[in-house]
């Protein structure tokens, strides 16, 4: 592990059943850099995030975040890494039975010692953050739209202003003002609390304007890494038809 | 490790100068909270600056944006130096959040509030009652299409929820029925003895378990097992908008997942009632024979004087009705279901003491109305 990467993966192996989904990839990530991994549908990419964050078991290979190895981590170490990582599912995955506000506030109960007003006022600024109002903050997740709960569960995912933040899709099924917001979120959280973020995105404007570096999945390997000129300038034709495409077209890569 | 917060007053040209140093991040939350509560001696102006502070968060942010307010509710004409830079963001958004209008508490005496429990489950009562009425006969109109045109009945689901009900709850059932009768026949026995009439123990187990203890067991197991499941499937697809999406395709959740499930419970109960029954009277001659001197032979003979075709019948009669009572509460729980996850599982909860306690209200309705009839 290179000094300065928060995230490394080595020869990573992922088989779901039978079939080998990840088939050894080796990646590092340093501090404050903006990943974009794009792939095809059922391409693995989720996987690989899920893999990452040890929700999902490996064949074999390597993957430390932080300098933690998470399956031979001891509790303490998984503690922290836990605090100073943020997921946002792609679901969002917001605990159902509280409101909003207490969505938000649950890790910073889990992990900070400081009053329910500091909570309350924090929680209630990250979610002005990604655009909710404050009237919405006492709803509860069944009550809430697909896009709010999105921004919700980034909020959630923000909460302990972590260092590393994985997104699984965070701008799909937002209108182009709120994705729009949401990049501009990452960007200046990315400067403010120089943040690591690592994100599985399709929406070719972030990965324009906001990853400082995309990896391309492509059966189960890492065909491509780089900026959006190497992307374009890279020569695979799935790849050409991704950024090439009508939408990459739309979305004025070039 | 850098250095937990601090500040740090210098006095300034144009009045003081705060200057908070160290780390302001949520790691060091409880030291925050402290800072942003300091006392102030009433000074004439105060900046607060933020120029020496190593790292900064929301949390940090908020502690400073506190501090402020503070002064300025102390009297202080206190400004923070916010630096033009992504970091104004974070103030922005923190002050922003600080600035809400306090939440409105619905305030009231315990009595109001009282009251409105008791009118609000009033109201619920009527509702659940209305909405159960209305699947029934939803149910009624349903089953009677499906007659005339029996694709509509869904017989292939129904079948397969009659294996899940029926045939996989056979062996717990049957265990359950042969121990009760066996602790039925013990306590005959033991106390019987006493004055001599063990003999008339086997008429004792024969027409409890016949008329009462075979069908109350079977149902309850029943409503636990499967009344239970059912409203938790029926909510979960709830929840994820799965009968929603059958509704838009122009199809009625009720006909495709409501009625055949409720045919099977129908189906299903009076067959395990007999297999109940057998186990229980089963359970009864094995403690006969190795408890109370009873060889199989008396006992089996005592058992046919016992016995009639009424006291089956009188069971047997029971077990449908019950059925039919436990797959409606447990549809109607499993339709009341939201979208949270404590939902559902009041829903289940709700579903399986529900249908219990309608099971023996039921059994007592069925008592007085046997009993008119001379059954």
């Amino acid at each position: 592990m290179e000094a300065n990467e928060v995230i490394s993966v080595n020869d990573l192996r992922v088989a779901l059943g039978e079939r080998e989904v990840i088939r050894g990839l080796s990646f590092g990530v340093r501090r404050g850099e903006i990943i974009g991994l794009v792939g095809a549908s059922g391409s693995g990419k989720t996987v690989l995030l899920r893999t990452m964050l040890g929700l999902l078991p490996k064949t074999s290979g390597v993957v430390e975040i932080m300098g933690v190895r998470l399956e031979q981590a001891t509790a303490e170490q998984s503690r922290r890494v836990g605090e100073r990582c943020g997921m946002m599912f792609q679901q969002g995955a917001l605990f159902s039975s509280l409101t909003l506000r207490e969505n938000v506030e649950f890790p910073m109960r889990e992990y900070l010692r400081g009053s329910d007003a500091m909570y309350a006022d924090v929680a209630l600024a990250k979610l002005g953050m990604v655009g909710l109002s404050v009237v919405d903050a006492d709803k509860l997740p069944s009550e809430i739209s697909g896009g709010m709960t999105k921004r919700v569960a980034i909020a959630r995912a923000l909460a302990l202003d972590p260092d590393i933040l994985f997104l699984d899709e965070p701008t799909s099924g937002l209108d182009p003002i709120a994705a729009g917001e949401i990049d501009r979120l990452i960007r200046t959280l990315q400067r403010v609390l120089n943040l690591t973020v690592f994100m599985v995105t399709h929406d070719l404007n972030s990965l324009k304007s906001v990853c400082t570096r995309i990896l391309a999945l492509y059966d189960g390997r890492i065909i491509a890494q780089g900026d959006i000129r190497d992307m374009l300038a890279f020569d695979h034709p799935w790849l050409s038809a991704y950024f090439r495409g009508e939408r990459g077209r739309a979305a004025q890569l070039s | 490790m850098a250095a937990g917060p601090s500040l740090r007053s210098n006095p300034g040209p144009g009045g003081a100068v705060l200057s908070a140093q160290g780390d302001w991040t949520a790691a060091h939350a409880c030291d925050l909270e402290r800072l942003a509560r300091a006392p102030f001696a009433p000074v004439g102006k105060l900046t607060i600056s933020i120029e020496s502070v190593d790292r900064l968060d929301t949390f940090g942010v908020w502690a400073l944006e506190r501090l402020r307010r503070c002064a300025a509710e102390a009297g202080v004409d206190a400004q923070l130096a916010i630096p033009q830079d992504a970091r104004a963001d974070l103030f922005a958004g923190v002050e922003k959040a600080l600035s809400r209008a306090p939440p409105q508490v619905a305030r009231g005496d315990a009595l109001t509030k009282w009251l409105e429990r008791v009118g609000l489950s009033t109201q619920n009562f009527s509702a659940d009652f209305t909405a159960f009425l209305d699947l029934v006969g939803r149910l009624t109109y349903c089953f009677w299409q499906g007659l005339r045109s029996p694709s509509r009945l869904r017989l292939r689901s129904a079948v397969h929820h009659l294996d899940r009900t029926g045939l996989r709850a056979t062996p717990i059932i049957a265990l359950m029925c042969f121990l009760i009768g066996c602790i039925l026949a013990q306590q005959g026995f033991f106390h019987f003895q006493r004055f001599g009439a063990t003999n008339y123990v086997v008429d004792l187990v024969t027409i409890l378990v016949l008329r009462e203890i075979g069908v109350l067991l079977v149902t309850i197991m029943v409503a636990g097992r499967s009344g239970s499941a059912y409203t938790a499937e029926i909510g979960s697809m709830k929840m994820r908008e799965e009968i929603d999406a059958l509704r838009t395709m122009g199809l009625d959740p009720i006909e495709y997942l409501i009625l055949p499930r409720i045919l099977a419970l129908i189906v299903a109960a009076p067959l395990l009632t007999i297999v109940g029954n057998g186990a229980a009277l089963y359970g009864a001659g094995v403690v006969a024979a190795t408890y109370g001197d009873m060889s199989p032979a008396v006992y089996l003979e005592r058992l046919h004087e016992a016995a009639s075709h009424i006291d089956l019948e009188v069971g047997l009669i029971k077990a449908p009705v019950m059925a039919f009572v436990i797959g409606v509460v447990a549809a109607l729980e499993g339709m009341k279901v939201q979208g949270s996850a404590e939902s559902l599982g009041l829903g289940a909860t709700a579903s399986v003491v529900r249908s219990i306690f309608f099971v023996i209200v039921l059994d007592g309705v069925f008592a007085v109305l046997f009993a008119a009839v001379g059954m």
